[in-house]
């Protein structure tokens, strides 16, 4: 039903943890419906230096979750709203139908925590 | 990576008992006759075809004449409830069945509700078990069936059968049961503990798949689902599946007779299971009921994780368990049987069913207590649910 590459971010998945201090969280999903994805973002002159996430959820949740880190590691705030849901799928080879939303919600998590630190900047 | 497969999903199926296999084999290549011929290749089959049917009608304290094969427990269900609806609905159209049913259960009864008639769902308490006063207060003189499920998949609870029968029959409304799993796994006499239909089926106890049987007790007036041919004593169209109908009738006689050992050896793995998973994994429930349960149901709930998640990482050791999270239903619905019973859709996504059978050994349930904690832990430290129950805020 899932591909390796999902199999193998379920169970080996990346930067899974907290960030001490984030510069920007993201948490979105509830659980209710049985998903929850937060992120932390680590950014340092508008480069995502650090990105740890923590999941509730099935494993195309934890994969999606894990691959999304991946894609916005190193990468500038702008680049990184640029990942899309789809992007994730492709990068995993592919998800099941019914698990697409998992996509969606790593996407929006991503977003989440960079709109929150962009909220912190304005603050500052 | 391990090798070792261990299977605790016999709710779900079992495999066929190779003695049951040995038997339905023949009747493959050498009595391939259908039973409906006249000639001997017919003859010789029918007669096994009976000697099956009186199996069955052992098994269950009933006469051979009220034991109508079926492709499963789905059609046995739907016949049942369906059958009776349409043959007496001019003397009521109301249905009692319960929130925890299977779903050939509940999605007949929908239908029937589309078509006119009353369904009432009646509640459980926390242990999935039905109140005989919410029962009898459901009759009304619209009443027509009662349709109680005798021991849950999910949750392992027994219901009281025998209570609920008599109160039906005191007010003259048909009882029928679903007993896929309480089919040798329970002491059933469907004339003492006045049950008028009961569906099973034989994957569920060492058996092959697509065969099934409903018992109509004599004398009740039925109409047919399946129409066609004049198989079934005109019951139930359709050539027999015939090696399907000899395996079920074996594997019933052997389960019946081996019930007290195997039972008494799936208890002692369950409640070393239970009680072991209780004590070393926290934040975890037993959902169902902890005395009238069947012999090889555990069910948990392990706060915080997902069933699917822990499934998967649990297949990763070889270990087949089931649950019922919505990503494992296939909705976005957790288990209606878990909600049923009051847990909140966040507890009940963390559902794990782990059902034991005949090869299971005490060194399964070893390995899956050596196992399980650590894949919890794991999940666990990954829940951002989790992480606020430590931090205290929660």
């Amino acid at each position: 039903m899932y591909s390796e590459k999902v199999m193998d971010h379920f169970s080996n998945p990346r930067n899974v943890g907290e960030i001490e201090n984030a510069d920007g969280i993201g948490e979105v999903g509830n659980a209710h419906c049985g998903d929850i994805m937060k992120i932390y973002l680590k950014v340092e002159n508008d480069i995502i230096e650090d990105v740890k996430f923590k999941t509730f959820g099935c494993g195309a949740a934890v994969a999606t979750s894990s691959m999304a880190t991946e894609l916005v590691k190193g990468k500038s705030i702008d680049e990184a709203l640029e990942v899309t849901n789809k992007a994730v799928v492709e990068a995993l080879d592919g998800l099941p139908p019914a698990k697409l939303h998992c996509s969606v919600l790593a996407e929006e998590a991503i977003k989440a925590a960079i709109e929150d630190y962009k909220k912190n900047q304005k603050n500052k | 990576m391990d090798k070792r497969r261990v299977y605790m999903d016999h709710a779900a199926t079992t495999y066929t008992n190779k003695e049951v296999l040995a038997e339905m084999l023949p009747f493959f290549t050498d009595y391939f006759g259908n039973p409906s011929s006249v000639h001997q290749f017919g003859r010789e089959v029918k007669k096994s075809v009976d000697v099956a049917r009186e199996q069955v009608a052992n098994a269950l304290g009933a006469l051979p004449e009220e034991i109508y094969f079926t492709a499963g427990g789905s059609e046995a269900d739907n016949w049942a409830i369906k059958g009776i609806a349409n043959s007496y609905k001019n003397k009521g159209n109301h249905i009692i069945t319960t929130k925890i049913e299977h779903h050939a259960v509940l999605h007949t009864c929908e239908q029937l509700e589309k078509e006119g008639f009353e369904v009432t769902y009646l509640p459980v308490d926390e242990f999935g078990m039905v109140s005989l006063a919410d029962v009898s207060t459901a009759i009304t003189d619209k009443t027509i069936l009662i349709s109680i499920k005798y021991a849950n998949n999910e949750i392992g609870t027994i219901q009281p059968i025998s209570e609920i029968g008599k109160i039906a029959k005191g007010k003259g409304i048909y009882f029928h049961t679903y007993a896929v799993q309480a089919v040798c796994n329970l002491n059933i006499n469907v004339h003492e503990q006045n049950i008028d239909l009961l569906s099973l089926s034989a994957h569920k106890f060492y058996g092959p798949k697509g065969i099934g049987a409903l018992y109509i007790r004599k004398g009740i007036k039925i109409s047919n689902l399946i129409h066609g041919g004049a198989q079934e004593r005109r019951r139930r169209a359709g050539t027999e599946n015939v090696p399907g109908i000899i395996g079920l009738g074996k594997a019933i006689s052997i389960a019946t007779m081996n019930m007290e050992s195997h039972n008494d050896k799936l208890i002692k793995m369950r409640n070393k299971l239970i009680n072991t998973i209780l004590e070393k994994i926290p934040y975890t429930r037993l959902n169902g009921h902890p005395i009238k349960r069947l012999p090889g149901n555990t069910s948990f709930c392990f706060e915080f994780i997902e069933g699917e998640s822990l499934l998967l990482s649990l297949d990763m050791k070889g270990i087949a368990g089931s649950s019922g999270s919505a990503c494992t239903s296939g909705s976005l619905e957790p288990s209606h049987v878990l909600l049923a019973i009051g847990l909140t859709h966040e507890i009940a996504h963390g559902s794990l069913r782990l059902s034991l059978g005949e090869i299971n050994n005490e060194e399964d349930i070893d390995y899956v207590l050596e196992v399980l904690p650590e894949i919890v832990d794991r999940l666990r430290s990954m829940s951002p649910l989790y992480e606020k129950v430590k931090g205290g805020k929660q």
